[in-house]
């Protein structure tokens, strides 16, 4: 489909996640599946940042990490460099291990508490079986200092050191193999606010340093304008909008990223109490039994008969900006024709395509067409 | 001026511990009006939680160290009777916490726990605690609470959790409240949700309310007064608009300047505050912010620095640098890309 | 309930039919036994021997004689011992009350006691009584009931016999309740004591830790913050939670108990129990007898843990099925 250099770095195809709910002492029966991942497609651009946002349990982590197979798919394609990486072997991911690479959430929990800095930045070195014992201490000292730290903190352990420095060590583990994608889950969320502001700022030197892309996984809508070039909605599994950064937040079209954006407080009071905030009612849903249609419509106030019923294809509105909704919001007459004439399909192909057994795949295949 | 309801003089809290004496409060005043928000804002570490904790003798760490006064209503809490103080917690100072998803015991239904604190303090009648608390869910917004009231906190999300645990507090109509990072644990729509019920209850009961928070965005929005809190310390402290229009102290400079705006287009490098907050054991000689603080000089590492007011009334900071030092100086640390422009 | 009810005792059967299949195969598969020969007595001839292999059907295949022992164990109750020749299932019946007696006393005691001196170790925490409980605690699982039983046994049955304070305890061995109330109570005391020793350091042990973890949850700084008594926030709050542990520990210790693990204790001070039963049959690889106890032993231990769930599900609503 791509070429090796040419095309995007990472292509998602209609990926499914469901976690099945099991039952039973003796036997395990499968009583119900948390549909985490519903049927999203999506293309990474190398070089960019693209975000993922979304409430818990909107799927946001579960699509990451399924870009790092993680775990297998229930449906769907990973293709990554040109390469479908979907069905390959645990022997065949090996050498994209060292291109693909995670950092997670909590600096506290995932390093290990008994094994040094140096043992840690420079084990997926000594995995791989690159350099000598030396060699492997000098990058890992190299890299130590890019990140920021000092090469004597070689020989620490990572109770010695703050929230901060070990999410620092965790970005230098991450790139000791110099990968082309880096997802990184939260991976400010449990910083505070000073040392957020640090993290960021390395992520975004280390980025054009070594020419990375990034996943970046978030919940913070602030943060996320402030690292991204292309962000992602999910809500309850499903991509809802996806939009160029600044385009998202001067222009939102679907109302859930709308309430989302007015709920984030404002740390300045004049424009706090300028700002409209849409309160929405009630919880997400279940992603064990989501809503029919549209998933957001039970806390949507712009939702009609038709939101419940018919599940909303992602249309492109033009320069690349996606959302699924009955009722877009920000977009001129102009534009919703172009759109609708382009993209849309009449009710009941959108009904056809809302069928649970291949759903919304038309309509994914035809927004990327835009 | 009438009494103030809480009034905090020179609190220090400490630690024994095997590393020598962890210094979590280290010398703090501020008092609290009837009916007033306050927020206190700072970053992990900085003894916001713990001078809260203080207020409501919460602290059962065997280890800790008192000193100071915390008067409320005429009488010093750190004096009282254990009985005393047991009658003050939940029904005249009442407090949320940070996690929802623990704050509540697993075993007992809402109900009981709720009419647990009732009970506590009041002589009620045979199913009246009960029709309080459902009347107290209904307040907080909680759907259907005369079916919900019998239900356990797993029951719950997160989000109803928070209110369930507000319900609570607010069952003896206390005059304070103390709120300590009543949102952080939830997701922002949610969060939304439970800053919109404080301000309308806030509104409803009368309580004055202390906010205890990280995050500069929530206090801009319900805060009347805002104490900034670095390593154990006020630094600074002012009306909503003194903190966000005219800050005083590098460290909330900093802290204004590193939070990545949503209402700001994407910058190019966002202000970070170098380095770590201090030990708390080992005190920076003089200023505790001098280390991380770009505008430091001689002064700051000779003397410590008095929390006193400088600018206005009511606006308080300890920092050195003279009023026109800091106008000067305040907009390239807060928003470097803004100022030159400017 | 009833369908929880339903598949326990579905379980149980399971269980139990699983652990005689293997009583019996291991009985049969282990080389150079031979039942036959074990109860002809000393010097049998092979006429005899043979004789008895078909009389108890052990010429029969595996399976027959599988079923054929299920038969007799169940169905006509007339199972017969190799050893002693005599009927197995009112053997076990008349050692089921001894053991009960010996379980459910020491039980009330070890749970009373190691409930106080958990809750007071860690109330006194911080004072100089809370090692001084745990020391005697550990010194309390130290001690080997058997080495245990005898020195008391020296001393209440011989040395100090005489002397006015054991003056009143009846020789060793067992009398039914129903015979003589206090006689029964009075041969069993010393024995009630040295079974729950053990565990009441043990649970008390475990009850302080879990009691020391709870505090630092978030709920109890809740229940203080209300405003409610120390006491209330102990017993109401933290005891309530972490009692959870302690019933599922104490119901499989009681069940394993009453299943025939009380030997030690039984043999030492004399009483006829199921222990004793078990432990003979075994020496003399009495295969009725160890079919039958293992069975036994099987269904109480089962039971408890049936048991334990439905307590469980009464103490943490988290578990309950909805």
């Amino acid at each position: 489909m791509s070429a090796q250099n040419g095309g995007p770095l990472l292509q998602a195809e209609h990926v499914v996640k469901y976690f099945p709910i099991k039952r039973g002492i003796l036997i395990q029966r499968e009583v119900a599946q948390v549909h985490a991942v519903d049927d999203v497609s999506l293309e990474v651009q190398r070089g960019e940042t693209l975000c993922l946002v979304g409430e818990s349990g909107c799927g946001k982590s579960t699509l990451g990490r399924s870009f790092v197979r993680l775990f297998p798919l229930t449906d769907g394609r990973i293709v990554f460099d040109g390469q479908d990486v979907t069905k390959l072997s645990r022997r065949g991911m090996r050498p994209l291990r060292r291109e693909l690479q995670i950092v997670f959430q909590d600096p506290y929990a995932s390093l290990n508490p008994r094994k040094r800095v140096g043992q840690i930045v420079g084990a997926p070195l000594a995995i791989h079986g690159i350099g000598d014992r030396r060699e492997r201490k000098q990058q890992v000292q190299e890299l130590l200092e890019k990140v920021g730290l000092s090469p004597e903190h070689y020989n620490r352990f990572p109770h010695e050191f703050s929230g901060g420095q070990r999410q620092r060590i965790g970005v230098a583990r991450a790139l000791a193999l110099r990968p082309k994608l880096v997802i990184a889950d939260e991976p400010v969320s449990a910083l505070d606010v000073s040392i957020q502001a640090q993290v960021i700022n390395l992520l975004a030197d280390l980025q054009e340093e070594f020419e990375l892309t990034y996943v970046f996984i978030a919940h913070d809508l602030g943060v996320v304008r402030h690292v991204s070039d292309r962000i992602a909605v999910m809500y309850l599994g499903k991509i809802v909008e996806l939009s160029p950064a600044e385009e998202l937040y001067e222009r939102p079209i679907m109302p859930y990223t709308e309430a989302l954006l007015s709920a984030v407080p404002i740390p300045d009071p004049r424009e706090s109490e300028a700002r409209e905030r849409i309160v929405l009612e009630g919880d997400v849903p279940s992603p064990i039994n989501p809503p029919s249609g549209c998933r957001f419509h039970p806390r949507c106030r712009y939702a009609t008969d038709v939101c419940a019923q018919i599940e909303p294809p992602l249309v492109d509105y033009g320069n690349g900006h996606l959302a699924a909704c009955h009722h877009p919001l920000n977009v001129d007459k102009e534009t919703l024709a172009r759109a609708s004439v382009d993209e849309r399909r009449t009710p009941a192909e959108a009904d056809e395509a809302a069928k649970p057994v291949e759903p919304g795949r038309a309509a994914a295949g035809e927004g990327r067409a835009g | 001026m009438a009494e103030p309801l809480l009034s905090v003089n020179d609190l220090k809290v400490s630690f024994r511990t095997e590393d020598g004496i962890v210094r979590a409060v280290d010398g703090v005043s501020f008092t609290v009006d009837e009916g007033e928000v306050v927020g206190i804002v700072g970053e992990s570490g900085s003894g916001k939680s713990v001078t809260m904790m203080s207020v409501m003798r919460l602290i059962t760490d065997p280890n800790v160290i008192y000193q100071g006064e915390i008067v409320y209503k005429g009488r010093n809490l750190m004096q009282v009777s254990r009985d005393t103080m047991r009658g003050v917690r939940g029904e005249e100072i009442a407090m949320i916490f940070q996690d929802p998803m623990t704050s509540l015991n697993p075993v007992y239904t809402i109900g009981w726990q709720i009419e647990e604190q009732l009970n506590e303090h009041y002589d009620l009648k045979k199913g009246q605690a009960r029709r309080r608390a459902i009347e107290l869910l209904t307040q907080v917004g909680i759907p259907k609470p005369a079916e919900r009231v019998d239900d356990y906190p797993h029951q719950f999300s997160g989000g109803m959790r928070q209110r369930v645990m507000i319900a609570l507090a607010l069952s003896c109509n206390p005059d304070l409240l103390i709120a300590d990072e009543p949102t952080t644990a939830l997701d922002v729509t949610i969060q939304a949700q439970i800053l919109e019920l404080i301000k309308n209850l806030k509104r409803d009961f009368g309580s004055a309310v202390v906010l205890i928070t990280h995050d500069l965005g929530v206090v801009a929005d319900i805060a009347d007064r805002i104490l900034v809190m670095y390593a154990g310390r006020i630094v600074e402290e002012g009306n909503k608009e003194q903190i966000f229009y005219d800050p005083q102290h590098p460290y909330t400079w900093g802290l204004l300047g590193s939070i990545a705006r949503l209402d700001r287009p994407k910058a190019r490098r966002l202000t970070a505050i170098a380095g770590q907050p201090p030990s708390l054991i080992n005190r920076p000689q003089g200023c505790s912010f001098r280390p991380r603080c770009p505008q430091a000089f001689d002064r700051c590492r000779a003397e410590d620095p008095k929390l006193t007011a400088k600018v206005g009334d009511g606006h308080l900071d300890a920092c050195h640098l003279s009023i026109e030092d800091k106008r000067a100086r305040r907009d390239a640390t807060i928003n470097p890309e803004l100022a030159e422009t400017a | 309930m009833v369908t929880f009810a339903v598949r326990r005792l579905l379980g149980l059967i399971a269980v139990m039919l699983v652990l005689s299949v293997l009583v019996f195969l291991i009985f049969f598969e282990t080389p150079g036994v031979d039942p036959a020969r074990l109860m002809a007595g000393r010097n049998p001839n092979q006429a005899t021997i043979n004789a008895i292999r078909h009389e108890f059907g052990l010429d029969r295949p595996l399976p027959v004689r599988y079923a054929l022992m299920m038969k007799r164990m169940f169905i006509t109750r007339d199972l017969i011992s190799y050893g002693s020749h005599t009927r197995v299932i009112p053997e076990i019946t008349s050692a089921t009350p001894v053991t009960l007696s010996l379980v459910v006393g020491a039980a009330v005691i070890w749970v009373i006691f190691s409930i106080l001196t958990g809750v007071a170790a860690t109330v006194l925490r911080g004072t100089v009584f809370d090692p001084i409980l745990m020391i005697l605690a550990l010194i309390g699982i130290s001690m080997p009931v058997f080495w245990l039983g005898e020195i008391v046994n020296l001393f209440t049955q011989s040395r100090w016999h005489g002397f006015f304070l054991f003056s009143w305890v009846p020789p060793l061995g067992y009398t039914p309740i129903t015979q003589n109330p206090l006689k029964w109570f009075e041969g069993l005391v010393f024995p009630w004591l040295t079974l729950s020793v053990l565990y009441v350091g043990f649970y008390a042990r475990v009850l302080r830790a879990n009691l020391i973890e709870t505090e630092n949850e978030d709920y109890i700084r809740t229940a203080r913050s209300k405003g409610i008594s120390e006491r209330r926030v102990l017993l109401r709050h933290n005891l309530r939670t972490s009692m959870i542990t302690f019933v599922s520990l104490f119901g499989l210790d009681f069940g394993i108990l009453v299943g025939g693990g009380a030997l030690l204790t039984e043999v030492v001070f004399g009483l006829p129990g199921v222990g004793l039963l078990t432990y003979n049959s075994l020496t003399s690889l009495d295969l009725p007898v160890i079919m039958t106890t293992v069975i036994y032993g099987a269904f109480f231990i089962t039971l408890a843990s049936a048991l334990v769930d439905l307590l469980y599900a009464w103490l943490d609503p988290r578990v309950r099925p909805t």
